[in-house]
């Protein structure tokens, strides 16, 4: 699903922020990466994301060279990726089911199927019936199942998430966990940057660790 | 084999289904970006106030001179060529001189008017009367009124009529009252030419006001638009509902110069046919036309398009998520 063949990202100025790191997704594989703040995990993301491009190397994601696409091929690169933030990224001014109802908005599906699929993806975070609320009244756990819900609505093919528990509690982060296990039972690879070591060592899943952007397990 | 193809629909578009898309989206940037105008009715109002102002401008003058050059368009039909003829020729000979004149292709129309009738005429317009009735002869000339063809508007065309009617041994002169006609055409040329100049300058004006409009309008959604970004819209997915506001802007405005001209012409309706009075012509004073009216909306509309079109262009892909 996911190939890294020695890739290296270097900023301008900069060490490097990934320096020869290899590595392979299989379908339905759910892997942590961690690592020190600084380490490369956002940059690493955000490679997969087209939203930097690697310097040197290869990332192949579901058969396409990521580093060879051009801009214009960028969002429907996107379109086969969830993407969960930190921050959650939710439009604070328009409805939970606006918010959710984006991916596909933007693929240009039509309000029947929009609705339906809308409905699936907030029952499935266990949000039913939260649909008309703003994200602003909702909890920071909530808002995060929002921003999953957005996430997989359009069925993706791989979830990419960025500390999606770092402003949570435990009990919430664990909740939230649960959540992309299920994910991943049904098919979903899932890469979760995490510095959360205590949530990561209770899930017993592959971690994949960063160093001073070089891989050191995986 | 039914639900297959249903299974299929769900997953994969097909191309009708992308056509439908396509449609989807463009009517739903059009109508959502209305929708967003009018919910910020004091930012709204104001761009559209100037935008207006801007297009009554544009439209007013041009609609002034096209009324001017209604009323000169009238008087240019008679461009006619006095010919004077030299004292010794006689009311027959002058006669027989116009019946030739009458027949050269040239001309259109002949009107012979000898001195007695010239008298006649001078005594009853010119107020002198009973001073005339003093002179011992009569000192005005015969006189042949020569109205040219239609097609000799050419100038130079007109300017060998006149010296060929010249040559003629009969002739003293010929005299053409047209310097202060073509003063006036020579003016109003110069006015066309500056309604051109000022329009282009107040087309480029609409299009920067609709352009920055456009472009806070974006630093005002800038996360909308980078949320988008990150889940797949494409540039022109962003770009669209922006382009609209553009096209509303235009459009709104557009209509709104259409109404204020046609208030101002209202008001100008009665001044003006008294002016058409004085020339011996009732003329109907010229409101913009519907191919005009056309020609207003679109202009304005495409140009506030335009404007977004400019700031969009280079300011969505200098939006990187981060």
């Amino acid at each position: 699903m996911l190939v890294f063949d020695r890739v290296f990202k270097r900023y301008p100025d900069a060490e490097d922020a990934l320096s020869d790191v290899s590595f392979q997704l299989e379908q339905g594989e759910m892997v942590f990466l961690t690592g020190h703040s600084g380490a490369g995990k956002s940059t690493l993301l955000k490679l997969i994301a087209g939203m930097e491009k690697c310097t040197r190397g290869q990332i192949i994601f579901d058969g396409q060279n990521i580093n060879r696409i051009t801009e214009k091929q960028i969002p429907f690169v996107r379109r086969k990726l969830g993407l969960i933030f930190q921050d959650y990224k939710l439009l604070q001014e328009r409805t939970v089911f606006d918010n959710v109802a984006l991916p596909l908005v933007v693929a240009g599906n039509g309000y029947h199927e929009i609705a339906r699929r809308v409905r699936a993806s907030l029952d499935k975070v266990g949000l039913s019936g939260k649909e008309t609320k703003y994200p602003i009244t909702l909890s920071g756990g909530e808002q995060q199942r929002v921003g999953i819900a957005r996430a997989v609505v359009n069925k993706p093919k791989m979830i990419l998430a960025d500390e999606p528990t770092g402003n949570l509690d435990p009990e919430l982060s664990a909740e939230i966990m649960d959540l992309f296990s299920q994910f991943q039972q049904v098919g979903v690879t899932i890469l979760i940057a995490s510095h959360d070591k205590a949530l990561i060592d209770k899930m017993h899943n592959r971690v994949l660790h960063l160093d001073h952007g070089r891989l050191l397990q995986g | 084999m039914k639900y297959k193809a249903k299974r299929k629909h769900s997953l994969q578009m097909g191309f009708g289904d992308q056509i439908k898309a396509y449609g989807r989206l463009h009517a739903q940037a059009l109508f959502s970006s209305l929708g967003r105008l009018i919910r910020s009715p004091v930012t709204f109002s104001m761009t559209v106030a100037v935008l207006g102002l801007a297009i009554t401008l544009a439209g007013g003058f041009y609609l002034l001179l096209a009324n001017i050059q209604q009323l000169t368009g009238n008087l240019e039909a008679s461009n006619q060529i006095s010919i004077f003829l030299k004292p010794g020729i006689t009311v027959d000979n002058g006669r027989k001189l116009a019946d030739e004149l009458a027949s050269n292709p040239k001309v259109n129309n002949i009107l012979f008017i000898s001195k007695q009738q010239a008298m006649e005429e001078f005594k009853l317009y010119s107020g002198f009367g009973d001073a005339m009735d003093a002179l011992t002869g009569n000192p005005l000339p015969n006189v042949i009124q020569v109205l040219p063809k239609d097609a000799l508007t050419d100038d130079t065309l007109f300017k060998e009529l006149v010296s060929e009617l010249e040559q003629i041994p009969e002739v003293d002169f010929a005299r053409v009252d047209m310097e202060w006609l073509k003063r006036l055409q020579a003016m109003i040329q110069l006015a066309d030419r500056s309604v051109v100049i000022l329009n282009s300058i107040l087309a480029l004006a609409i299009v920067f006001i609709a352009g920055n409009t456009i472009r806070l309008e974006l630093q005002n959604r800038k996360e909308e638009v980078l949320i988008a970004k990150l889940v797949g819209a494409t540039h022109g997915f962003i770009q669209r509902p922006f382009i609209y506001s553009g096209f509303w802007y235009g459009f709104i405005a557009g209509l709104s110069a259409w109404v204020l001209i046609t208030v101002i012409v209202l008001l100008l309706q009665h001044p003006f046919e008294q002016l058409s009075e004085l020339y011996d012509e009732r003329l109907n004073v010229r409101y913009l036309n519907l191919k005009e009216t056309l020609v207003l909306l679109i202009t304005s509309s495409g140009l506030g398009m335009l404007g977004a079109w400019i700031v969009l262009h280079r300011q969505i892909q200098q939006l990187r998520p981060d």
